[in-house]
C-alpha cells in the first residue's frame, strides 16, 4: 500500500474497531437508526470540516467557522422573521455574505503576510459579534418552507431516516473529496500545503489560492449555519461556541497532517463520524457522564498526531543513507 | 549565442551586485558558472529567471530580449531552473510535480491515469525507473534532481539553469546525473552549471565564466584551462599594489604563543589540525569555498564541538565545547552570514553593541543605561560607524556600518583571539580598507585575530600567516614573504590526493 494512505487506513479501522466494540455491547447500534442519527446529528460538523479540511491541508487554519455558523443562524432566523423573503433567497444572500467574509480573511492572509490564526481569530471575534448585534436572543424559525426541510426523509429499511441535511453533509463530503484530491486547485492546495517557496516556485498563484481556500471554508461554514438552522429551527448568538476546535479535531483524528501537505476529505467524514460514534456510545450506556466524550476525543486526537509523527518518522529513516 | 547578457546590472542598498556582466550561453553546451559567495552567481541567475528584475542592461534570448519578471514567466519562454534545495514538493506524488500546473483533465477534473502515463513519457530516456504513482519523498535526493531536470526540460525546453545540483549527491549519483545532463546538452539545450566542485566542472563543462565582486572576470573554453589559472580567476590575484606595501615587521618574529590547538578535529567537518596563535597575530584562512575554512572556525568557537584534540593556552586545557564556553574563554566570533547570525537588525546600535556584554553578565545584572550609551559611543568613535545616533535601528545602516557593529560588539567584550569569517564581505571599497585597518590596528594593542577570507588580496594585506585549507584539510602554512597569492593559489589548486574518478 502507498504510505501516503497509512493515516487514512489506520483511521478507518479505529472507527470499524469501535463500532465493533460498541455493536457488541449494545447490539442496537448496528441500525439504520442510529446510522441516519449519526450523519443528522453531525451533518454541520460533517459540512464545516469539509472546509477545514481544505484550509488545514493549505498549512492553514480557519478559527472563525464556530462563530460564522452561529452568525448565519442569527441571519436566517432574523431576516425570515423582519423580511418577507423565502428562505432560499435568504440562503442565498447568506452564502454570498459567509463567503466574502473568508475572501477577505484569505485576502488579508496573503497581503499582510499574516498568520492565519491571528487572522481568523479577529475573525471569530468579529463574525460573533456581527450575531450579538443583529439579536442577543434565541430567534425561533416558523416558516412553512423550514417545516419542510426539517420533514424531508428518506425512510430506510429499519425505520432508519436518512434526513436532507444528512444527504447534503455527504454530498459536501463528495464535492469535497472532488475539489481536494482531482482538481488542479487541490493539487494547488496541496503545493501550498507543502511549502509555500516551492509552490511559488512551480507556479501556484499563491494569493489567489490563499483567497479561494479561505472562500471556500467560509462558503461551507455558511451552508453549516444552513443545517444547523434547519436542524435546530432557530437562530441563537451563542451557538456553537468551540466548533471550529471540534471541527480542527475531526480533521486530524480523520488523518489529515496539522501542518498541512497531506490527507482526505473522506478520512475528515471517519473523523466526523468517529467522534459522533463515541457520543452515540454514551448515550446508550446512560450512566457516563457526557464529559466521557471530550476525554475519549482528546486521547483519540493524542494518539493520530503521534501516529503521525511515528509515520514521519518512518519514511525519514528510511531515506537516510 | 542563444541566450546573452550586454551590461547586466543589479544593484542592491550598500553594494553592487551585478556590474555590467556580459555572458553568452550557446545552444549545446554546458557553460560552468564560477565565483566565490557573494561573487554575483546567484544574481545573475536571478535576473536571467525572473526573480529579481535587473537595473540596466539586457538580455536575449534567441536574438529577442526578454524581460521576464517571475520564474513562471521564464519558463515559459523557454529558461528552466532547477535549484539546490526547494525545487519540487516533497508532499505530492512524482506524477503530480511532473505535470503540476498543466495536468490533463478531463470533465474538469485531473485525469489520474493521463497524468501517470504523461509523467512517465516526460521520464523516458532520463535512465531511472521509478513508480510515478509514490510521493516524490519516497525517493532519493539525487531521483528528485532529476525529476525537477525533466520538470524544467519539459517546461522551458531551451536552457536549463543548474545552480549546485550535486551539493548532496554521491559520487554514483553525480555519475548518473552527468550522463542526464550530458544527453541533454546533444539534443541542443544550453546548460547553465553552478558548482563549486572544479573536478565536476573539468569533467562535464564546455566553457567556464568566473564572477568577482559582481564583475565578469573571464570567460574560455574549459579545456584551455588548468586548475591554478581557474582558481587564480576566482581569488583575484590584481596584486599587491596599494595593500600589501605594508611593512611586513619580518614576519617570524617570534611571538609568545597564546593559544594551542592540537589535533583538533571533528569527523566529517575538518580533519585533525594543529595551530598555534601568536599574541598580537593576525592569522589567514585561505581556501576555497567549502574547504573547510568556515568548519574549522566554527570547530574553534565550539559552535560544532571538536570531537578530537586539545586547547591550550598557558594556564593549561580550555573548555571550547560550546559559544557560551568560548566566549568564557575570551573567544570572539563574527560569522559570515552577517544578517542572519549577526546583527539584530530592528535593534538599536547600542543594544547590538552590548548584546553579548549583557548576555555574559546575565539578565540579572542589567547594564546601566549611562554605561551603554557610554560604550556605544565609544564605538562609534572608535570605529567611526556611520550613524545617526546611538539609537538609529541597525538594519537601517550600511554593509560595511553593520559589519562595524559586530566588530564593536565583540570588542566590547575584550576578547583575546577573534575570529572574523568574511569581515569584508558586501562591503564597499573604502569601508573595506577601513576594516582592514582596523584589523592591524587591534593586533598592534595585543589582539589576536584569525581572519578568514575568499579575497587573497585581503590576507596578503592583513595577515602575518596564512593558513591554506583544501577538502577540509589543513595543507600549508605561509608566513611572512612567502604570503602571495601565487604561493596561495598554488597550496590551494595542489594535487588532489582524493580520488576524481567519481564520474568516470
Amino acid at each position: 500500500m502507498n504510505p501516503r494512505l497509512y493515516p487514512l487506513a489506520a483511521t478507518i479501522a479505529i472507527f470499524v474497531l469501535a463500532w465493533v466494540i460498541c455493536v457488541m455491547q449494545f447490539p442496537l447500534m448496528l441500525s439504520t437508526r442510529v446510522i441516519g442519527n449519526l450523519l443528522t446529528d453531525n451533518a454541520y460538523l460533517g459540512i464545516v470540516a469539509v472546509g477545514m479540511t481544505i484550509v488545514i491541508l493549505s498549512g492553514g487554519i480557519d478559527l472563525s467557522v464556530g462563530s460564522v455558523i452561529a452568525f448565519s443562524g442569527v441571519f436566517i432566523a432574523v431576516m425570515l422573521r423582519d423580511t418577507g423573503l423565502h428562505p432560499l433567497s435568504v440562503f442565498a444572500l447568506l452564502l454570498v455574505v459567509t463567503t466574502g467574509f473568508g475572501a477577505g480573511m484569505g485576502g488579508l492572509i496573503h497581503a499582510l503576510a499574516m498568520p492565519p490564526f491571528i487572522v481568523t481569530l479577529a475573525g471569530m471575534f468579529l463574525a460573533r459579534g456581527a450575531a450579538y448585534m443583529l439579536t442577543i436572543d434565541s430567534v425561533p424559525i416558523d416558516h412553512a418552507f423550514y417545516d419542510l426541510l426539517d420533514d424531508a426523509y428518506y425512510l430506510m429499511p429499519g425505520k432508519g431516516r436518512l434526513t436532507l441535511i444528512g444527504v447534503v453533509m455527504l454530498l459536501t463530503v463528495a464535492i469535497g473529496m472532488i475539489v481536494a484530491h482531482r482538481t488542479r486547485f487541490g493539487a494547488s492546495v496541496l503545493a501550498l500545503g507543502g511549502g509555500e517557496a516551492a509552490a511559488r516556485l512551480m507556479g501556484v498563484k499563491v494569493g489567489h489560492t490563499t483567497v479561494a481556500i479561505y472562500a471556500f471554508s467560509g462558503l461551507m461554514a455558511g451552508l453549516s449555519g444552513i443545517v444547523f438552522s434547519i436542524y435546530t429551527s432557530s437562530g441563537y448568538p451563542l451557538a456553537t461556541v468551540g466548533t471550529e476546535l471540534t471541527a480542527i479535531a475531526a480533521v486530524v483524528i480523520g488523518g489529515t497532517l496539522l501542518t498541512g501537505g497531506a490527507g482526505f476529505v473522506f478520512g475528515t467524514l471517519i473523523g466526523v463520524l468517529t467522534m459522533g460514534l463515541v457520543q452515540t456510545y454514551i448515550v446508550f450506556d446512560g450512566t457516563l457522564s457526557s464529559w466521557w466524550t471530550k476525554i475519549i476525543i482528546g486521547l483519540l486526537l493524542l494518539s493520530f498526531i503521534l501516529l503521525q509523527k511515528g509515520l514521519l518518522r518512518l519514511t525519514t529513516a528510511r531515506l537516510q543513507p | 549565442m542563444l541566450l546573452t547578457t550586454r551590461s547586466l546590472t543589479k544593484t542592491f542598498p550598500g553594494a553592487k551586485a551585478l556590474d555590467s556582466v556580459d555572458f553568452g550561453l550557446a545552444a549545446g553546451e554546458v557553460h560552468a558558472l564560477l565565483g566565490e559567495n557573494g561573487a554575483g552567481k546567484s544574481t545573475l541567475i536571478k535576473c536571467l529567471t525572473g526573480a529579481y528584475t535587473r537595473d540596466s542592461g539586457d538580455i536575449a534570448l534567441d536574438g529577442a530580449p526578454i524581460s521576464p519578471r517571475s520564474t513562471s514567466e521564464a519558463q515559459e519562454l523557454g529558461i528552466g531552473t532547477v535549484y539546490q534545495e526547494i525545487n519540487l514538493l516533497p508532499n505530492l506524488t512524482v506524477a503530480q510535480n511532473l505535470t503540476f500546473g498543466r495536468e490533463p483533465t478531463r470533465f474538469g477534473m485531473v485525469d489520474g491515469h493521463a497524468q501517470r502515463r504523461r509523467a512517465e513519457t516526460m521520464l523516458e530516456g532520463y535512465g531511472i525507473d521509478i513508480d510515478v504513482s509514490r510521493d516524490l519523498a519516497a525517493y532519493s535526493v539525487a531521483v528528485r534532481q532529476i525529476v525537477a531536470i525533466a520538470r524544467a526540460v519539459a517546461l522551458s525546453g531551451k536552457v536549463l539553469i543548474l545552480d549546485e545540483p550535486t551539493a548532496s549527491l554521491d559520487a554514483r549519483e553525480v555519475a548518473t546525473l552527468f550522463n542526464v545532463l550530458r544527453g541533454l546538452r546533444d539534443r541542443g539545450l544550453g546548460i547553465v552549471f553552478v558548482s563549486h566542485f572544479l573536478d565536476q566542472v573539468f569533467e562535464l563543462t564546455d566553457r567556464v565564466t568566473v564572477l568577482r565582486n559582481g564583475r565578469k572576470v573571464v570567460t574560455e573554453n574549459t579545456a584551455d584551462l588548468d586548475r591554478v589559472r581557474l582558481i587564480e580567476h576566482m581569488l583575484g590575484h590584481a596584486l599587491e599594489d596599494e595593500v600589501s606595501t605594508r611593512a611586513r615587521t619580518g614576519g617570524a618574529t617570534a611571538r609568545p604563543d597564546l593559544l594551542r590547538f592540537e589535533g583538533y578535529g571533528r569527523p566529517g567537518r575538518i580533519e585533525p589540525f594543529d595551530l598555534s596563535v601568536g599574541k598580537g597575530e593576525v592569522l589567514g584562512l585561505a581556501g576555497l569555498l567549502g574547504s573547510g575554512r568556515t568548519e574549522s572556525a566554527e570547530l574553534m568557537f565550539g559552535v560544532t564541538p571538536a570531537q578530537t584534540g586539545a586547547a591550550t593556552d598557558a594556564g593549561g586545557m580550555l573548555d571550547l565545547s560550546s559559544p557560551r564556553a568560548a566566549i568564557a574563554a575570551g573567544f570572539g566570533f563574527a560569522p559570515e552570514e552577517r544578517k542572519e547570525d549577526g546583527i539584530v537588525a530592528d535593534l538599536s546600535v547600542r543594544e547590538n553593541i552590548v548584546l553579548a556584554l549583557q548576555a555574559r553578565r546575565g539578565w540579572a545584572r542589567p547594564i546601566p543605561r549611562a554605561e551603554q550609551l557610554r560604550l556605544a559611543q565609544m564605538y562609534i568613535d572608535r570605529l567611526d560607524i556611520r550613524t545617526s545616533g546611538p539609537e538609529q535601528p541597525v538594519g537601517d545602516l550600511s554593509g560595511g556600518n553593520q559589519q562595524k557593529v559586530v566588530l564593536a560588539r565583540w570588542l566590547a567584550m575584550t576578547p583575546r583571539f577573534l575570529i572574523l569569517d568574511e569581515p569584508t564581505r558586501g562591503i564597499d571599497v573604502g569601508a573595506h580598507a577601513e576594516i582592514l585597518r582596523l584589523i592591524r590596528h587591534l593586533a598592534a594593542d595585543g589582539m589576536s585575530i584569525l581572519v578568514i577570507s575568499s579575497e587573497l588580496d585581503e590576507l596578503i594585506a592583513v595577515a602575518d600567516r596564512v593558513i591554506v585549507v583544501r577538502d577540509r584539510r589543513h595543507v600549508a602554512e605561509l608566513a611572512g614573504a612567502d604570503i602571495t597569492s601565487d604561493t596561495i593559489v598554488r597550496a590551494i589548486a595542489a594535487p588532489d590526493a582524493k580520488p576524481t574518478e567519481a564520474a568516470q
